[in-house]
C-alpha cells in the first residue's frame, strides 16, 4: 500500500510541476511571507532620433532578486550563475561593459543620464566593490575577473594582474572603499559575449523585447555597449538584508540605413532619415516576455527637438492651420505608426526652457494584436542639438618618437556651463569641479612634476587650479599608475588644458604581443563633473507601474565622460636576434675578459724571453728570476726539469680527479 | 724651468676659466640642446628628471622610491631636490643645478690636479732615489695633473654630462675625492669620499683596495724589484723602505665605520617616514644589480636583458657581475705597487660594464687616463685607438641604440688597457735597459 502510494504521488507532483510553475512564474512579482516582493524582471526599450540622423536603441532589463533562505540555491527568474558569483566573492556592486565603437558627446549627448552612465569606453570595462576586509579585496578581485572570464568568453582575466587595476579612492564614481577597477581597451566584442549576456535573461532571446537583437543589425552599429550591472536593491530599509539587482542594457546607436537614399534628394538633406523598428533592428517585437512584469518601448524626444517642433507649432497656430496638443503627438514635422499609450514630460528645473517628451508603448501578449512595430516618417526638415557637457572633453598625445611624450587632456567649453551658472551674479567666485581619473599602463612612465595647467591657453600655477590630486605612480611591471585630481576651474572658462610629459617605457621581448602590434593603449581617462547632476524626472503616469529605466533616470548622477583611448607605439627590439645579442654580448665579456687575463699573465714569459736573450748566465738575471717567481726552476736546468715538469704534471691530474671524485660524491 | 712653470701655470688657469665659462654659457642657453634627454647622459640613476619627480613625490608627502623612478640616495634628493623645485623668472630650469654641477666639476678638476701633482711629486721622488734623475727631468717636462685637470674639463664627455644635467659629476667629485685623500694621505677624507661614492652609485666599493694600498704603500712608485735590483747593485740597504702601513689602514677602516654610520643614520632619518632603510636598499641598489630598466644606455646589458630569456636571468646577472668582480684580486696583485693606475683600471672597467653607464663615467675615467700621460707617453697604437674612439663617439647619436659602437667602444677600452698595461711592462724593462746600462 505504502509502495504504491508514493508512486502515485509523486506521478500527481509531476503532473502538477507544469502547471503550477507557469503559474508562479507567469505572476512573476511572487508575494513573499513578508509582502514583499520577491523577484522581478522588467524589459523596456528607449528609442531616441539623434541629431546626427541617427538612431539610438537603448534595451534595459532588469532583475530584482531578495536575499531570502533560500537564496543562492534557487531562483525563478535571477541567473544563478550571477547570485553564486555575488555570493562567492561578495560583490556588493559591479558594472562590466563591452564596448565597441566611441561614443560621439557632441552630436549624441553628454548630458542625459543615458550617455553619462551607459556611455562607456572601448573594450572592457570592469569595476566592482566587495563587502570583505579590505586586505582581501585583491584576491576577491582575481578570482571575480577569472570567473567572470569563463562566464563571458572574454579575456577579463587579464585583469588578473596588478599592473592592469586600479584602487581609485574619490575621483571615480561611486567612491568606496574596495573599489577596484580596470579596463582592458583591446578586447573584441562580439556576438560570443552577447549570446552569455543574453543567457541571463529569463527569456533569452526567444521573446520579448530581446528577440529584437538581430546579431548582424545590432553589430553593423555606429556604437554598441553591452553593460551588465549589480547594484544592492534598495527596497528594504534594513540593509544588511538587502536584496540585488541585476540590470542588462545593451545600447546601440543605429544608423536607419533603409531610407537613405530617398532622404538623400530632399531639399538640403535636412529631413532626417525615416526608420522603423523593423528596418533598424531587422526584427519585430512578436510579444511581450511572459515572465516579465512589464514590457514597454519608449521613444524619447529630446529637449532641443521638443524645443524646435514648439516653434515649429508656433509658426502654425500663427498661420492658423492646425492646432496642435502640448504632446506633440500629431505634429508637421513627424509621424509616428501607432499611438502612444501614454506620454510622459520632463518636470523639473530645465536648464534650456523646454522639456523633453516620453512616448510610451505597453507591449502586450502576441495574442492581443499583431507584432509590435513603429514607424517614425519624417516630414519636414529638423536640425536640432542634443545637451552637451558642460566642458567637452578630448585627450591627445603630443611629442614625436619612441623616446618620450606628453598627454594633454583639454577641456573645450560647449556654452552650457555660462547658461548653468548663468543667473549666478559674482562670476570671480564661481567655480565649476572637474574630477579627472586617468590610469596609465606602467610602461608610460609619467612625470607628475611636469603637470602644467593652461586656463584660456595662459600657464596657470598648479595649486591655484588643481584644488586636490592624489597620485600612485607606475611601478614597472607591478603597478599602474593613477591620477585622480580635482581641478576649480572658472565658471566662465572657454578652454583648459592639461599636459603630463612621460617616457616611454621599454618591455622585455615577452611582453610585446606575439603578432605585429600597432601599439600599445593607454585607458580612457574619466571626466566627471560632481556638481552637474544628468538626471531627467518624467511626471509619473499614473496607470504605468515604476519603470525602472526612468527610475534610473531619475537618479542623481553626475555628468561624466570618458576620453579617447591613446595609442603608443613603443620601440619594438629585433626578436629574432635573442641567440645574435646573447652570443655578441657573451663575446665582448669573453674578449675583454680573455685579453685582460693575457695581459696579467704575460710579463713573465717576455721578461724570460728577454732575459734569455741577453744571456742566461748573468748572475742579475737568476737573481731577478728568483726573485720573481721563488718557485720557479732556472732556466738552465730546463733538461733536468723534464721530471719536475712529470712530477708537477702527476701532481695536477691527481688533484683534478680529487676534485672530480669530490664533484661526484657530494654534488 | 721655473718660468716654463709658471707660465704653463698661467695658460693652466686660463684654460679651465675658458672651460668654465664654455659651460657656463652653454648652461644659460640650452633651448635647443637637449643634452638631457639624450639616453647617453641620463641614464635612470643619474637623471635629473627623475629626481625631480622623486623630489615631487616627497613633497606631496609620499616616498620618493613610490614608483619606479627615483633610484639615487635620499641625500643627493635633499640636497639637490630644492634646486630643481626653484625657478628664477626667465631663466632655463634647471639653471640653479646646472651651476651646481658645475661647481662639482670646477672642484673635480683641482682635485685631480691636486692628486696629479701629488702623483708626480712622489714619483719623482722615486726615480730620483732609483739614479734616474734624466727619466724624471723628462717626466717633469709634462704637468701631469694640470694636463688631467685640463683633459678633464674639456671633455666633451664632462661637458655634455654637466650641461646635460645628469647627476654623474656629483659621483665622480665623491670618486676623486676618495683618490684623493688616499694620495694625500687624508685618511677620514679617503674614507669619507669612498664611503659617499660607494652609497651613491654602488660600484666605486671595489676601490676599496686601491684606496688601502694607496695608503698603505703611498703614491705610484715603479715596482718593487726595481728598488730590490738597485739595492743588489749598490750591495747596502737602500734608503727607500716600501712598507705597508697598517696603523693607516686601521685608521681607514675606523673613518670608512664612521662615516659609513654617519651615511646610514641620515638616509635612515630621511626615510624614516617612508618604508625605510630596507626599502630604500632595494630601490638603489637592488635597481644597480637586477638591471629593471631595459631603456637604452651605452652599456651592454639592457640590449641583452630585453632580449634573454626569463629562465637565464638570474644566471647572467651573476655572470656579469662576477666579469667585474673577477678582475680585482689578479689587478690588485700585478699592479700593487701602482694603486692610482689600478683605480683608473678599475673605474674603466666599471664604466664600461656596469648597468647604467653614462657619458660621465667615461668622463672620470679619461680624466684620470692623463694622471698618467708620462707613464703612457709611448703607448702602442695611441693615434689609431684616439681616432677610433673619437669617430665612436661621434657617431654613437647617430645609432645610439645599435650595439655596434658600444661593442667597439669596449673592445677598443680593452686594447687600450691591455696597451697601458704593456706599456707599464716596456716601461720597467726600458728603466732595466738604463739599470744595466749604467
Amino acid at each position: 500500500m505504502e509502495l504504491l502510494r508514493r508512486p502515485i504521488f509523486s506521478l500527481l507532483l509531476l503532473l502538477s510541476l507544469p502547471i503550477s510553475f507557469p503559474s508562479i512564474s507567469l505572476g512573476s512579482a511572487v508575494q513573499g511571507e513578508d509582502g514583499h516582493r520577491e523577484e522581478e524582471f522588467t524589459e523596456e526599450l528607449l528609442l531616441k532620433p539623434l541629431p546626427d540622423r541617427k538612431v539610438l536603441a537603448h534595451f534595459h532589463f532588469e532583475n530584482t532578486a531578495q536575499r531570502t533562505q533560500s537564496y543562492g540555491r534557487h531562483h525563478h527568474l535571477f541567473p544563478k550563475a550571477i547570485s553564486q558569483l555575488v555570493k562567492k566573492f561578495a560583490v556588493r556592486e559591479m558594472e562590466l561593459s563591452f564596448t565597441q565603437g566611441r561614443w560621439n558627446y557632441e552630436s549624441w549627448g553628454g548630458f542625459d543620464p543615458i550617455s553619462s552612465s551607459n556611455a562607456k569606453p572601448p573594450g572592457v570595462e570592469l569595476w566592482a566593490t566587495f563587502d570583505v576586509p579590505p586586505d582581501q579585496v585583491d584576491a576577491s578581485w582575481k578570482n571575480l575577473t577569472h570567473s567572470l572570464s569563463g562566464l563571458f568568453c572574454a579575456s577579463i582575466n587579464f585583469l588578473e594582474s596588478s599592473a592592469t587595476y586600479s584602487a581609485p579612492e574619490w575621483a571615480f564614481q561611486p567612491a568606496s572603499g574596495n573599489l577596484r577597477y580596470g579596463t582592458l581597451p583591446r578586447e573584441a566584442v562580439c556576438t560570443e559575449n552577447l549570446t552569455p549576456w543574453l543567457k541571463l535573461l529569463p527569456c533569452r532571446d526567444k521573446a520579448g523585447i530581446s528577440s529584437l537583437m538581430d546579431r548582424p543589425s545590432i553589430y553593423r552599429g555606429f556604437y554598441h555597449s553591452q553593460r551588465l550591472r549589480l547594484r544592492p536593491a534598495k527596497i528594504i530599509a534594513d540593509g544588511a538584508d538587502s536584496g540585488i539587482v541585476l540590470e542588462q542594457t545593451l545600447t546601440v546607436v543605429l544608423q536607419p540605413n533603409g531610407f537613405r537614399t530617398k532622404s538623400s534628394h530632399s531639399s538640403e538633406n535636412k529631413i532626417p532619415p525615416t526608420w522603423a523598428m523593423s528596418s533598424l533592428l531587422g526584427r519585430k517585437i512578436e510579444g511581450r516576455c511572459v515572465l516579465a512584469k512589464s514590457s514597454n518601448v519608449y521613444l524619447q524626444l529630446e529637449r532641443g527637438l521638443v524645443a524646435e517642433l514648439n516653434a515649429l507649432k508656433e509658426n502654425q497656430e500663427f498661420v492658423g492651420t492646425t492646432v496642435l496638443n502640448d504632446d506633440l503627438i500629431e505634429n508637421p514635422a513627424f509621424e509616428i505608426s501607432v499611438k502612444p499609450d501614454w506620454v510622459l514630460k520632463e518636470v523639473g528645473n530645465l536648464p534650456t526652457g523646454s522639456s523633453s517628451l516620453m512616448y510610451g508603448y505597453s507591449i502586450g501578449k502576441s495574442t492581443d494584436s499583431g507584432p509590435f512595430d513603429l514607424h517614425l516618417t519624417w516630414k519636414s526638415p529638423m536640425v536640432w542639438s542634443c545637451p552637451r557637457p558642460p566642458l567637452h572633453a578630448s585627450r591627445f598625445l603630443m611629442g614625436s618618437g619612441n623616446e618620450r611624450g606628453a598627454i594633454a587632456i583639454s577641456l573645450r567649453s560647449t556654452g552650457l556651463n555660462e547658461g548653468l551658472y548663468g543667473s549666478n551674479k559674482d562670476k570671480e567666485s564661481c567655480v565649476l569641479p572637474v574630477n579627472v581619473f586617468q590610469v596609465v599602463p606602467w610602461y608610460i612612465k609619467v612625470y607628475f612634476h611636469t603637470i602644467k595647467v593652461f586656463i584660456d591657453e595662459q600657464r596657470k600655477a598648479v595649486p591655484d587650479v588643481i584644488e586636490k590630486i592624489r597620485v600612485s605612480p607606475s611601478e614597472d611591471k607591478v603597478l599602474p599608475g593613477v591620477m585622480e585630481m580635482v581641478l576649480k576651474l572658472p565658471c566662465g572658462v572657454k578652454s583648459a588644458a592639461m599636459t603630463l610629459e612621460f617616457d616611454k617605457g621599454f618591455l622585455h621581448i615577452d611582453e610585446y604581443p606575439p603578432d605585429a602590434n600597432q601599439g600599445f593603449d593607454i585607458p580612457s581617462a574619466i571626466i566627471t563633473f560632481p556638481n552637474v547632476e544628468a538626471a531627467m524626472h518624467f511626471n509619473q503616469f499614473s496607470s504605468s507601474d515604476k519603470s525602472p529605466l526612468l527610475s534610473r533616470f531619475r537618479e542623481k548622477n553626475p555628468v561624466q565622460s570618458y576620453t579617447e583611448v591613446l595609442l603608443v607605439p613603443l620601440t619594438t627590439p629585433d626578436f629574432s636576434m635573442p641567440y645574435n645579442v646573447i652570443t655578441i654580448t657573451c663575446t665582448v665579456f669573453a674578449l675583454y675578459f680573455g685579453s685582460l687575463l693575457n695581459v696579467l699573465r704575460k710579463r713573465a714569459s717576455e721578461e724570460e724571453r728577454l732575459l734569455r736573450a741577453k744571456g742566461r748566465s748573468s748572475p742579475l738575471s737568476r737573481l731577478l728570476a728568483k726573485l720573481r717567481r721563488k718557485k720557479e726552476v732556472e732556466p738552465q736546468s730546463s733538461t733536468t726539469s723534464s721530471s719536475l715538469f712529470s712530477s708537477k704534471l702527476v701532481v695536477k691530474i691527481i688533484l683534478v680527479a680529487a676534485i672530480a671524485i669530490c664533484w661526484q660524491y657530494f654534488g | 724651468m721655473e718660468e716654463e712653470k709658471k707660465g704653463s701655470t698661467s695658460g693652466f688657469w686660463r684654460w679651465a676659466i675658458a672651460s668654465v665659462l664654455f659651460r657656463l654659457i652653454l648652461v644659460f642657453f640650452p633651448k635647443n640642446l637637449h643634452l638631457s634627454s639624450r639616453p647617453e647622459v641620463s641614464t635612470p640613476l643619474t637623471s635629473l628628471r627623475r629626481l625631480s619627480e622623486g623630489y615631487w613625490l616627497k613633497q606631496s608627502s609620499m616616498s620618493p622610491y613610490a614608483g619606479s623612478m627615483y633610484h639615487g640616495s635620499p641625500l643627493l634628493l635633499s640636497i639637490l631636490g630644492p634646486l630643481t623645485a626653484l625657478r628664477i623668472e626667465g631663466q632655463p630650469e634647471h639653471l640653479l643645478c646646472g651651476l651646481f654641477f658645475i661647481l662639482a666639476d670646477i672642484v673635480n678638476a683641482m682635485l685631480i690636479r691636486a692628486t696629479g701633482q701629488c702623483l708626480q711629486m712622489a714619483y719623482s721622488q722615486r726615480l730620483k732615489a732609483l739614479d734616474l734623475v734624466k727619466l724624471s727631468a723628462a717626466s717633469g717636462t709634462i704637468q701631469s695633473g694640470n694636463l688631467a685637470a685640463l683633459v678633464y674639463l674639456w671633455n666633451p664627455f664632462t661637458i655634455v654630462a654637466c650641461v646635460g644635467l645628469s647627476t654623474s659629476p656629483v659621483e665622480n667629485l665623491a670618486t676623486i675625492l676618495s683618490l684623493y685623500g688616499a694620495c694625500t694621505g687624508l685618511v677620514p677624507l679617503a674614507a669619507f669620499g669612498w664611503v659617499i661614492a660607494t652609497h651613491m652609485s654602488l660600484y666605486p666599493a671595489i676601490l676599496i683596495v686601491p684606496v688601502i694600498l694607496l695608503l698603505g704603500y703611498g703614491p705610484d712608485a715603479p715596482p718593487r724589484k726595481v728598488f730590490l735590483q738597485k739595492e743588489y747593485k749598490n750591495g747596502g740597504q737602500s734608503n727607500v723602505q716600501v712598507i705597508f702601513s697598517w696603523r693607516q689602514l686601521v685608521h681607514f677602516v675606523f673613518w670608512s665605520i664612521i662615516w659609513g654610520t654617519y651615511v646610514l643614520v641620515l638616509c635612515g632619518i630621511s626615510v624614516k617616514q617612508y618604508a625605510g632603510l630596507q626599502e630604500m636598499i632595494r630601490r638603489t641598489y637592488g635597481f644597480i644589480l637586477t638591471v629593471e630598466d631595459l631603456s637604452p644606455n651605452i652599456g651592454v646589458l639592457w640590449y641583452f636583458f630585453a632580449e634573454v630569456f626569463d629562465f637565464f636571468r638570474s644566471f647572467f646577472f651573476i655572470v656579469f657581475h662576477m666579469n667585474i668582480l673577477f678582475m680585482i684580486l689578479p689587478l690588485a696583485i700585478r699592479l700593487k705597487h701602482r694603486p692610482a693606475f689600478l683605480a683608473f683600471v678599475y673605474i674603466a672597467i666599471t664604466a664600461t660594464f656596469k648597468s647604467y653607464p653614462s657619458v660621465g663615467d667615461s668622463a672620470l675615467y679619461f680624466g684620470l687616463l692623463a694622471l698618467f700621460a708620462n707613464e703612457l707617453a709611448d703607448i702602442k697604437f695611441s693615434f689609431f685607438l684616439f681616432c677610433g674612439y673619437i669617430g665612436v663617439s661621434l657617431l654613437s647619436p647617430v645609432m645610439h641604440n645599435l650595439w655596434i659602437w658600444r661593442i667597439i667602444l669596449v673592445v677598443e677600452s680593452v686594447s687600450a688597457m691591455l696597451d697601458h698595461d704593456r706599456m707599464l711592462m716596456k716601461l720597467v724593462a726600458a728603466r732595466k735597459h738604463v739599470d744595466s746600462k749604467s
